[in-house]
């Protein structure tokens, strides 16, 4: 055989008859599969169960259909489970938007400074990811606390712009959607920045000479060349920070108000607190549906993208 | 420079449209523009001919106000043009990569320059309407650059740039990114459409030919200092440095001493061609002088006989052979060791056997003392 000739194309014929080449393919479905669809499916089968008094705490009924839907129906019908959802899409969309006002002229600038304070600045923007998590919020409730720094020089800001009888003594931040919000966007904003600044690099700069040298003043160039061209990346860092965001369960843990629950805590308080797990997976498998149609959305839109991007070549 | 007849469709020389006074542009310690003064007609087609790096593209971006001249001013239309925005210039470019929105389509592109211009509706798509049809694109109105070959989108480019009707139309290698064929039809196209327009087009390119066929004038750029200014007959024939009569077109370039200066013509001692040439006479040569000949090599004409009565005749041996359909190059060996070459036009089909010379033939060469040019820088 001609491949057993030269080395490169012998170890490539080697790699595929004895199966490498289909093992190397097949590992991430395999993981897909183990860690992904296996437990997705079980989570779905507990959804369609009912709570039992015994290890886990969860049966099916004991005749057919063997299964029921009351959980769902309960979802739909329950105010606080409404409520948790949508507040949840409500502070992620919140924390979205701040992150795309914020992030889009950081991510901008990073693509205009030189490149040796390029680097400097990447790395302040990936800088957080080395703290602990746990450790940044818990540093918020402490800025955010009424005798910290941050409250009582935030009251005094404000209370110098508002009249003198409206004055207060300080801000009650921890415990409010308003935290949420605050420590959401504090959080995922490289998740935000760093799609946006990938695709921002890539731009063709003689686009926005070319619209300068045509009359464009520079907002008019950065609203008709520059906008419309990051569109993908607004997408990418807009789905990456609202998705967790919508399912965040630390931050509304710590920080958020107790009385007006996002729905991650509320599958949380389902599992471990009311140990009704049938009860958690409805709620699970519907987040899920919620935030699987955007995504699809997106994964369509790419598609679109690309084969356009193809067809130009 | 050299003083010759104009160019028969260079303007009347009068106040240059276009006025670049004294001007350099420094990056940190590297001098991409160095003291560049030119002045520019109304309704020229003027090139910047030079190598990359040469500052060609440095000054076309002042012109186009992307850059700042470290010093010097420009004027266009008698306005200082400094610190003034590429937004409020004048002038319009038309981008070596064509920059062409992507997102937009080939009407929109052309469009986009007048969206701040005061006109109406009507009155802009008229404007669109007429410069597709310029080029030749109306049918492909409503494509995206993406779905567009190289030449419709250099056409699309030219068409967004002419569309303001600027005073100036830059142009950054405009035919750099087609092929052969497409080139030709396009660099007569481009001028075709100056001549229609009237519009004052400066061109950069790097490439003589197209230089020469695009231009009314041609300047000759190096290491960002302007080497000359002609027109392509004056740069070609009658170049004032070896730097300018190297670059353009291939050349044979000896140095010599000159021995004799007479009112007919100056004799010049050239060591590697092993004998004297015979030049015209020249005002500038004085006996002693060590100055450089130069010969094109189509100047040179090629025969087995020795030319009778010729001025200037060498006999010497065929070490290579270049045959390119409508002529030939031969690479003559004189007795002295050194290589001159020699284009002849292959008059006669046949090619081979119809030849003059065949590898290793005796053959003589021999120019006129015209086609001696003398060079003293």
């Amino acid at each position: 055989m001609a491949s057993d000739v030269t080395p490169v194309s012998g170890l490539s014929g080697w790699f595929n008859r004895t199966g490498w080449r289909s093992l190397l393919i097949a590992t991430p479905y395999v993981w897909l599969f183990a860690f992904f669809f296996v437990p997705f499916i079980i989570v779905v089968a507990m959804s369609l169960a009912i709570t039992a008094g015994q290890s886990p705490p969860f049966a099916f009924l004991d005749s057919w259909p063997y299964i029921r839907f009351d959980n769902f129906a309960r979802l739909s019908g329950d105010d606080l489970f409404v409520r948790a959802f949508l507040t949840s899409i409500y502070n992620a969309a919140i924390a979205t938007v701040l992150c795309l006002l914020l992030g889009y002229p950081m991510a901008l600038c990073l693509t205009r400074v030189n490149p040796a304070w390029r680097s400097v600045l990447l790395m302040l923007v990936i800088l957080p990811f080395w703290t602990s998590f746990l450790l940044r919020v818990y540093a918020w409730i402490g800025l955010m606390g009424t005798h910290s720094w941050f409250n009582k020089g935030l009251t005094a800001a404000i209370n110098a712009v508002i009249p003198a009888d409206w004055a207060f003594a300080s801000i009650q931040m921890t415990n409010t959607n308003f935290a949420v919000v605050l420590v959401m966007v504090y959080s995922y904003l490289p998740f935000m920045i760093l799609p946006l600044y990938a695709n921002l690099e890539k731009l063709d700069f003689t686009l926005n000479e070319a619209a300068l040298d045509l009359g464009s003043r520079p907002w008019d160039v950065f609203r008709d060349i520059t906008l419309p061209l990051s569109v993908p990346g607004i997408i990418a860092g807009g789905l990456l920070v609202f998705i967790p965001a919508s399912g965040e369960l630390i931050i509304p843990s710590l920080v958020g108000n107790a009385s007006d629950p996002m729905i991650g805590r509320v599958i949380n308080d389902q599992f471990s607190a009311a140990r009704d797990w049938p009860m958690a997976s409805a709620v699970a498998v519907a987040l899920l549906f919620m935030l699987v149609f955007p995504m699809m959305a997106y994964t369509h839109f790419e598609a679109k993208a690309q084969a356009r991007g193809k067809a130009g070549q | 420079m050299t003083a010759t007849t104009p160019h028969p469709s260079a303007p009347e020389p009068k106040a240059p449209f276009i006025r670049i006074e004294a001007v350099s542009k420094t990056f940190g310690d590297f001098v991409a523009v160095d003291n560049v003064s030119i002045g520019i007609e109304k309704g020229e087609l003027f090139a910047l001919l030079g190598g990359s790096g040469c500052g060609k593209t440095t000054l076309l971006r002042m012109l186009a106000g992307f850059d700042a001249p470290t010093s010097g001013k420009i004027f266009i239309d008698g306005q200082d043009m400094a610190g003034v925005p590429p937004y409020d210039r004048p002038v319009n470019m038309m981008f070596q990569s064509y920059a062409l929105f992507p997102h937009m389509t080939v009407e929109k592109n052309v469009g986009y320059g007048l969206k701040h211009d005061q006109m109406s509706d009507a009155e802009r798509q008229d404007r669109v309407r007429q410069m597709l049809d310029l080029v030749q694109l109306t049918p492909l109105a409503g494509r995206k650059p993406h779905q567009l070959s190289g030449g419709q989108r250099q056409r699309v480019a030219l068409a967004r740039a002419l569309a303001k009707q600027p005073k100036v139309l830059l142009l950054d290698e405009p035919l750099g990114a087609l092929d052969k064929k497409l080139r030709e039809h396009t660099q007569f196209e481009i001028a075709n459409i100056q001549y229609k327009t009237g519009i004052t087009f400066v061109v950069v390119t790097h490439d003589q030919e197209e230089a020469m066929t695009l231009a009314c004038r041609i300047a000759v750029m190096d290491k960002g200092i302007v080497r000359q200014i002609g027109t392509a007959t004056e740069v070609y024939e009658y170049p004032n440095s070896t730097m300018v009569a190297g670059f353009i077109g291939s050349i044979n370039m000896f140095e010599g001493e000159v021995a004799q200066c007479t009112e007919e013509s100056t004799i010049i001692s050239v060591p590697k061609l092993g004998m004297a040439v015979a030049a015209k006479a020249d005002r500038r040569m004085q006996p002693g002088m060590k100055i450089t000949v130069a010969v094109r090599p189509e100047k040179i004409a090629i025969s087995r006989e020795k030319p009778e009565g010729a001025a200037n005749a060498l006999a010497g041996q065929v070490q290579d052979l270049g045959y390119f359909g409508k002529d030939s190059l031969y690479r003559v060996k004189l007795p002295t060791d050194t290589l001159l070459s020699v284009n002849s036009v292959n008059a006669r089909r046949g090619g081979e056997n119809e030849r003059v010379a065949q590898w290793e033939d005796k053959v003589w060469l021999s120019f006129d003392p015209s086609s001696a040019i003398l060079l003293t820088e």
